[in-house]
């Protein structure tokens, strides 16, 4: 039942649209202009307690019009990639343009810096995958979940496989094309005890099927997770060191790369203002983008503004090296953009590694963080609070599952008190890390 | 006001009519989302103008403009759901969706054709276009009035962004049980961020509001200066706050947008879907006391002109005003159409779904707490240490182990029954049932929230309202820095 896709066909197609776009807008007096179309197909599929739930198909199309009469900026867009909805897309930016003000940083990235070294990163793997073999992938991996004994229910597994085209193309000449997939697998499962009801999940994503984990185990792995949760207790309230597991520590990065982007700091809305070369982390931590990396989750050699990306390294020796900046915040800033428009592709750590046994022996008595919940992170200040769930650690063995409990700190001390990072990399989104072991974070709980 | 039938005119002439169809075409349509074995089949059709406009450094530097639409075919099977979806409202584009939706069955009986019924419901606001109700010069002007108040109220104010944005959405739905409903949903909103720096310290403050009516009703209610100024006032408390505490304690929670309490520790835990899988901390609680007496709890769908408001739900049901939870007993569930059939319950108005490219589930409208009896000053004074809070960021849950949590934006102390010092935004943690059985005084001043809420689930986000009065839990875990 799964629809064709033909990706050749769709560039092509986007590419004449993208043209179509940018002709219709230097006719029509925009002085520069910029395109962005894609289209997307996928298929979803869920199965809960052996059955079949839901069976989705999607195909979304779009296409985002930004242009420029003088320092002046409109953009529109439309589902509707028909060359009357371009016509009607194009003029609406246009007249929403006379309405904004001159704004001397607007406009496309300088052309000098439009990327022309284009390879294929190789992130397009179609999956020749019927409906029915995508439930029976599904169906395997709850069935290996619930065949766990003390599994009593489920949320069920879910299959997404899903290929898309993109197109940029700005009025510099710049035209640049990606095609691209990613394919995942999930399943969430619930265990009881006297206590109450606790859910878990595990899941794999992967740009090429052939790289997704075996269905069954990812079910035995939620199962697993699920099951260590019960008879979870509070942790008393107290100062202890923290360790985030993989999943969580690339959340840190995360807030990491929020502070340094150029449009937080030019707002000042950034704990990291003015901290350009000044030491954030240990001397031996370091942090760098890698857009270029074969078949990794966010490759790509150009940047939504078409810039060529490179490897940046925001980190060094545990310093502040760099921002991260589009062609607008490096103008704001009075710098260059860094190829990061879009944001950061690939983040990698400079950093020796300690296996993840001994960090917990490092650590000797404090919680292992799985789980956070909330929002709680203040980036104007980097203030931290937020609700969490995980394991009570006593020298350096767990010892229980805990719960309704907080950790706080501020992201400054945090970095700075990073102690080691663990071996246990995970790779399945753009941000690889291992565990992160923090010195010191207000716990509150009992 | 009762806009069913000329809704249904409107949305046919916006949603059908360009492309050469009409209702007789939906028949047709449905036919193919039908077939042996399928329980229900709707269609769903929509269409949305929106408009965001973004000041920055005393100018509008960003205006955007979007035109999205399309249909949404859905077939049920038991508990098994067919989806898919099309940007193209065309009768070919109703073949292929309702083929591919229908697919998911292959066997069964054939049901009986419903004669179609135009759905009666009152209309909960407005069905008129929000954007056409300023010019784009108004427009512009409020947002250079909100930025040149902010800015002149206090000299410590260094950035100030406002926005102001609106939607105008047109939906109409044919679903196999005869149903035919059409909703014109308007739906604005306008905000004010600010930066204020003293001594080298940076604070936030900021706020924000609207509804399901004309941008015109913004500029007439003066929200510009109004949240301009409130923006300001709480960056400069902000700049003020001293470590937030760690540990249990009383919260006192301000009257409004603090309802968000209800939103994550009971709310999503009565949802329909949840319950009928046995996921949710109040599964098989029906009838049983689930929060302390006097705590009742409803979801109203009938708040005139309010963001979380709807006339009818997205498969065609009346919004409604739901108790959830009365007089601390568990009354109700939130239902759409395939939880409440599967439950043996009645669809409750609250089947809502991001847009015609997505499943409709269970969701809340406005999730409110009625007025108690106490008054505002005397909650605060029966405290002897605590927290009183009263804006927040956001909040998650954890349906099935109970636990929510929600992020302070503002909030203070409380000692010897006084408020003292503004603290840090903290994270207040919490097991739902629990915390709803810790509720000790509920004040007379129920307060709806401004109108800013986006709920999240299963990655869907929808418009929602929350309410409530000034209430005292007499524990909750606070997650400050200082613990001792």
């Amino acid at each position: 039942m799964a629809q064709a896709f033909d990706a050749a066909a769709q560039q092509v197609l986007l590419t004449q649209r993208a043209e179509e776009a940018l002709a219709l807008a230097k006719k029509l007096g925009a002085d520069a202009a910029e395109v962005g179309a894609s289209v997307d197909q996928g298929l979803g599929i869920s199965v809960r307690l052996g059955e079949v739930e839901t069976v989705e198909l999607s195909r979304d199309q779009g296409i985002a019009i930004t242009l420029y009469v003088g320092q002046r900026k409109g953009s529109a867009s439309s589902t509707d990639a028909s060359s009357a909805s371009i016509k009607a897309t194009v003029e609406k930016a246009l007249a929403i343009a006379r309405y904004t003000g001159e704004d001397p940083a607007a406009g496309l990235a300088d052309a000098s810096l439009m990327a022309t070294d284009l390879p294929d990163l190789k992130v397009h793997y179609p999956w020749a995958l019927t409906t029915d073999e995508a439930i029976d992938l599904a169906l395997a991996c709850e069935k290996a979940g619930r065949d766990v004994a003390g599994i009593h229910q489920s949320e069920g597994a879910s299959l997404s496989s899903g290929e898309g085209v993109r197109v940029y193309a700005n009025s510099h000449g710049f035209l640049g094309t990606q095609k691209g997939s990613s394919h995942s697998l999930s399943c969430m499962l619930i265990a009881q005890d006297e206590k109450g009801m606790q859910r878990d999940y595990d899941y794999t994503s992967a740009r090429n099927p052939a790289m997704l984990r075996d269905p069954a185990e990812v079910g035995r792995e939620a199962a697993s997770r699920t099951l260590r949760r019960l008879g979870a207790q509070r942790p008393p309230t107290g100062t202890f060191p923290v360790l985030f597991d993989p999943s969580l520590s690339s959340g840190l990065v995360g807030h990491l790369m929020g502070a340094l982007a150029g449009g937080a700091l030019y707002r000042e809305s950034s704990f990291l203002c003015d901290r350009l070369g000044s030491q954030l982390f240990p001397s031996w931590f370091g942090l760098e983008e890698r857009p270029m990396e074969v078949g990794a989750t966010a490759s790509s050699p150009f940047d939504a503004e078409g810039v060529q990306t490179r490897n940046n390294r925001f980190i060094d020796q545990g310093s502040v090296a760099s921002y991260m900046l589009s062609a607008y915040s490096a103008r704001r800033l009075g710098m260059q953009s860094t190829g990061n428009a879009g944001g950061a592709r690939n983040l990698r750590l400079l950093a020796p590694l300690t296996p993840r046994d001994d960090l917990l022996k490092q650590m000797g008595r404090g919680i292992w963080v799985t789980e956070l919940m909330g929002q709680g992170v203040n980036g104007v200040t980097g203030d931290y609070s937020r609700g969490a769930a995980g394991f009570w650690v006593e020298n350096g063995e767990i010892q229980h599952p805990i719960e309704e409990f907080t950790i706080a700190s501020n992201l400054n001390s945090m970095f700075a008190g990073l102690v080691a990072v663990g071996d246990d990399i995970d790779t399945r989104g753009s941000i690889h890390t291992g565990s992160w072991l923090i010195d010191a974070m207000t716990v509150a709980g009992n | 006001m009762t806009a069913h039938k000329s809704d249904v005119n409107t949305a046919v002439s916006i949603l059908l009519t360009p492309s050469g169809l009409d209702l007789d075409a939906l028949d047709t349509g449905l036919s193919y989302a039908l077939g042996a074995g399928i329980d229900y089949a709707d269609l769903y059709f929509q269409r949305t103008w929106q408009e965001g406009w973004v000041l920055e450094d005393g100018e509008v530097k960003e205006a955007s403009y979007n035109i999205d639409g399309g249909v949404g075919v859905r077939s049920l099977a038991g508990e098994k759901t067919g989806f898919a979806y099309s940007n193209q409202i065309t009768a070919d584009a109703l073949m292929d969706t309702g083929r591919t939706a229908a697919g998911i069955v292959r066997s069964g009986k054939q049901l009986p054709g419903q004669p179609v019924v135009a759905v009666s419901a009152a209309g909960r606001y407005a069905g008129l276009d929000p954007l056409a109700g300023l010019t784009a010069d108004e427009k512009v002007a409020m947002l250079k009035e909100a930025d040149r108040i902010a800015r002149a109220a206090d000299p410590c104010i260094s950035q100030v962004s406002a926005s102001l944005s609106g939607t105008y959405e047109v939906v109409l739905v044919r679903a196999s049980d005869g149903t035919l409903a059409a909703d014109i949903r308007p739906l604005v909103r306008f905000n004010v961020s600010v930066i204020a720096a003293k001594n080298g310290r940076r604070e936030r403050g900021g706020a924000g509001g609207g509804g399901r009516y004309s941008m015109s009703r913004l500029r007439d209610e003066n929200v510009a200066e109004r949240y301009a100024k409130e923006a300001v006032r709480q960056a400069l408390v902000n700049l003020e706050a001293v470590d937030a505490p760690a540990g249990q304690m009383p919260v006192v929670l301000g009257a409004g947008w603090p309802g968000i309490l209800l939103h994550e520790a009971v709310g999503h835990g009565l949802e329909g879907d949840f319950n009928r899988k046995g996921s949710s901390a109040f599964a098989g609680q029906m009838g049983k006391r689930v929060a302390a007496k006097g705590v009742t709890v409803v979801d109203d769908a009938t708040v005139a002109d309010c963001r979380g408001s709807l006339s009818v739900d997205d498969e065609g049901t009346p919004g409604q005003y739901t108790p959830l939870i009365e007089d601390g007993i568990l009354t109700g569930y939130m239902q759409d159409k395939l939880n409440a059939r599967l439950m043996n319950m009645a669809p409750t108005g609250n089947a809502r779904r991001e847009s015609f490219a997505h499943l409709p589930m269970p969701r809340m409208t406005n999730t409110v707490m009625l007025a108690g009896q106490d008054e505002p000053a005397d909650i605060i004074k029966s405290v002897k240490r605590g927290i009183y809070a009263v804006s927040f960021g956001g909040g998650q849950v954890d349906i099935t182990s109970g636990k929510f949590v929600f992020s302070a934006s503002e909030a203070y102390l409380i000692e010897d029954g006084k408020i003292t010092a503004p603290v840090k935004g903290a994270t207040l943690i919490g097991n739902g049932p629990e915390a709803m059985g810790r509720v000790s005084m509920i004040g007379h001043d129920m307060e709806m929230d401004t109108g800013i809420g986006v709920c999240g689930k299963e990655g869907q986000g929808v418009p929602v309202g929350v309410g409530q009065p000034t209430l005292k839990l007499d524990e909750l875990t606070v997650g400050g820095t200082q613990s001792s």
